[in-house]
């Protein structure tokens, strides 16, 4: 065992010279949680949408109103008041509006004969989040400007009362979780990846190879030190992280114990995972080349930023065997729903078994001659 | 008694054979130095005998074990200063030699006894808390020295300690070695390229050429062996196709080798062959365009045993520089 603590002592010692590592690993994976967190929101805000009222009578005013009363209240969209229909839809091709709401000059007087009225919506498809976000706003709209200005005493229509259990989640918070796995992969895969394999390079393990060190002791060496550093990462990162996105008690001692485990198990897997590609490789350009590659593969299909549910069956296959999956799992249920270890024994099974199997096949893929 | 004892040794890369049925021994306190051109198979000698590459037949064994079947028990009683610089550069030479020194298990206080001797007996004691990436390549070079000899193995490998060294780092790490091995009682298997490090520091030298052994013998005996004691190389103007044979006609001429219009004459009087071939010349009406008398050098016997001839080529992977290795 005394050759394997030489082998983290080296990686550590190597780190406290340049922590750039822990740092850069850090760093970028916080920057994609504040850009990210703040730039999606949760909710679509602000949509540019042209009113064009032919009609200017009573019952279309009261559209109108409607419809700045959403401007004012859920800031789905502001609107812009047109008097000339071919400025409006040029201002929508030229991406100036979202879209055009035009109410036609025959509206009201079908609204009082008890006519079909309608309204037309020009909308930009080219941007289906947006697209869809004003399509939603309206198809609520429209059955309460159609219903009865005072209702009956008494309904029977059925009603839906949503209950929700846990505190409002902002998706700063939601994408809390793959981030701090996202940080524990970028650790793994410069320590684990670049690193090493540029040491490979250099020589340095031909220097290992000649002293007495087992082939299992100099995986397992090199596996832990690059736990340990991924560890720092995640935990640094998952403090960092809960008070940028404003997680409610960051700061909780058991809390943060149950971080640590996952943390560690975490960063255990994912170390594994990278020794286990790169132990046959010599070219220093291969991880440098595959980072980006896997971090796609690895990270979106995890359900870090989109439920896994709604997955084609290929990539939910990709999903079930992506360690990402379940360390992403386990931290959503860690920060947002404060659960136990119970509730993630699941995923810290997985992950402990993902990081045996990993290291064993490293293990017996490593060559101990050059 | 042999320390390295090898037996018919094979490597072969794919068609490629990188060591051809070679066998010698080394006896204990000995230095034995492996000379030979770019790709003749030296490093992959060196690899094999310190378990790095695993032989295709043939027996090596090395302090009494085998290389193959005893693979750890060799690790343990050997120091290797493989042809990179394979330190790490992020630590201090005391720390890089600490880490080699757990991995050979040494304790803490015969550790800490052992670097600091090491480190005086290669002068980078006052530099010991210094970054090995601020040293010069003669200082690494002697770091790595030390760092091969801090489990005190009696026996040393060294594939081309010297290279890339300047005159004055590669005159230090002679002068170190051979301190050391007269302290220690080291034996060393060294390769180098420098035929005036291997005349000055080896007690035997193997000259080894597309795998085998060309020769094998103390540098005083292989200059022997080459016909003549001096060697006059000319170059002549307008030779005639015969000419090799008229040079052969002069006086003490023991040999003569010619490559286009450059020739080499091993003669066993310098002199006086010199003031024949001035008149035969003459005489013949070719002309001498340059002439060198030199005495016998390790550079004639290298050159008498693997020829002059470039080894441009193409090798197969295993066989060059470590797959793991840079080129520096």
């Amino acid at each position: 065992m005394h050759r394997v603590w030489a082998m983290i002592e080296r990686d550590l010692r190597r780190f406290r010279r340049s922590p750039v590592l822990v740092l850069v690993s850090i760093f970028v994976p916080l920057v994609q949680l504040v850009i990210l967190g703040y730039a999606f929101g949760g909710k679509v805000k602000n949509l540019q949408i042209g009113v064009l009222n032919e009609d200017h009578h009573l019952p279309s005013i009261r559209l109108q109103e409607m419809f700045q009363a959403v401007a004012a209240n859920a800031q789905t969209f502001v609107t812009i008041p047109y008097s000339n229909r071919a400025a409006a839809l040029a201002d929508l091709k030229d991406g100036r509006l979202n879209g055009v709401l035009e109410i036609p000059p025959e509206f009201s007087r079908k609204s009082l004969d008890g006519g079909s009225p309608q309204i037309g919506l020009a909308e930009d498809n080219t941007d289906p989040f947006s697209s869809s976000a004003v399509e939603a706003v309206l198809n609520e709209l429209m059955p309460v400007y159609n219903g009865p200005v005072v209702g009956p005493r008494a309904s029977s229509q059925a009603t839906l009362e949503v209950v929700e259990v846990y505190p409002y989640v902002p998706y700063i918070q939601y994408l809390l979780a793959g981030t701090v796995v996202l940080a524990i992969f970028v650790s793994a895969m410069i320590g684990g990846g670049i690193i090493f394999i540029d040491d490979k390079a250099r020589g340095l393990h031909e220097g290992y190879l000649v002293t007495p060190i087992t082939k299992f002791e100099l995986i397992l060496g090199f596996n832990l030190a690059g736990t340990l550093k991924a560890v720092i990462a995640g935990v640094v990162l998952i403090t960092l992280g809960s008070l940028i996105a404003g997680v409610p008690h960051p700061l909780d001692p058991l809390r943060l114990a149950r971080m640590f485990v996952l943390v560690v198990l975490t960063s255990l897997a994912l170390i594994s995972l990278m020794f286990l590609l790169m132990v046959r490789v010599n070219d220093p350009l291969v991880p440098r080349a595959i980072f980006g590659m896997l971090n796609t593969v690895l990270y979106f299909p995890s359900g870090a930023v989109y439920p896994t549910q709604s997955f084609p069956p290929w990539m939910k296959c990709i999903a079930a065997v992506d360690p990402f999956t379940y360390a992403v799992h386990g931290f959503k249920q860690l920060i947002l729903k404060d659960g136990t270890l119970l509730a993630i024994r699941q995923d810290l099974f997985f992950l402990a078994l993902f990081a045996l199997v990993s290291m064993v096949l490293g293990t017996l893929l490593f060559r101990r001659t050059l | 008694m042999a320390v390295i004892e090898v037996r018919d040794l094979v490597k072969r890369f794919g068609e490629f054979t990188a060591v051809d049925h070679l066998s010698f021994s080394v006896g204990q306190g000995e230095i034995l130095g492996l000379l030979g051109p770019n790709g003749a198979g030296k490093s992959t000698l060196i690899r094999m005998l310190t378990t790095l590459m695993t032989p295709t037949s043939g027996q090596a064994m090395v302090n009494g074990y085998d290389v193959v079947r005893e693979a750890g028990k060799v690790r343990g009683t050997i120091g290797v200063i493989p042809q990179a610089m394979t330190s790490d550069l992020e630590l201090s030479a005391w720390e890089n030699l600490v880490i080699f020194a757990k991995l050979h298990g040494l304790g803490r206080d015969q550790r800490r006894q052992v670097i600091r001797d090491l480190l005086r007996d290669v002068d980078l004691e006052p530099w010991a808390d210094k970054p090995v990436r601020m040293f010069s390549g003669g200082m690494r070079r002697r770091m790595e020295i030390a760092r091969g000899l801090v489990h005190q193995p009696r026996l040393f490998f060294l594939d081309e300690p010297t290279t890339g060294l300047d005159p004055v780092s590669r005159v230090a790490v002679w002068e170190m070695l051979a301190r050391l091995r007269a302290s220690r009682g080291l034996t060393i298997l060294i390769t180098t390229h420098y035929m005036d490090e291997a005349d000055k520091l080896c007690d035997r030298i193997a000259i080894v050429d597309h795998g085998r052994l060309a020769a094998l013998d103390s540098p005083l005996r292989l200059k022997a062996s080459v016909p003549g004691r001096n060697i006059l190389e000319v170059s002549f103007a307008g030779v005639k196709p015969d000419w090799a044979d008229t040079l052969r006609q002069l006086p003490d001429v023991a040999d003569v080798h010619a490559e286009e219009t450059v020739f080499r004459i091993f003669s066993q009087n310098g002199p006086r062959t010199t003031l024949a071939l001035i008149e035969a010349s003459r005489t013949a009406g070719v002309s001498i365009t340059s002439l060198a008398v030199q005495s016998t050098s390790l550079d004639d016997v290298f050159v008498h045993y693997t020829g002059r001839q470039l080894r441009d080529g193409l090798q197969e992977p295993g066989a060059a520089e470590s797959p793991y290795l840079f080129k520096r």
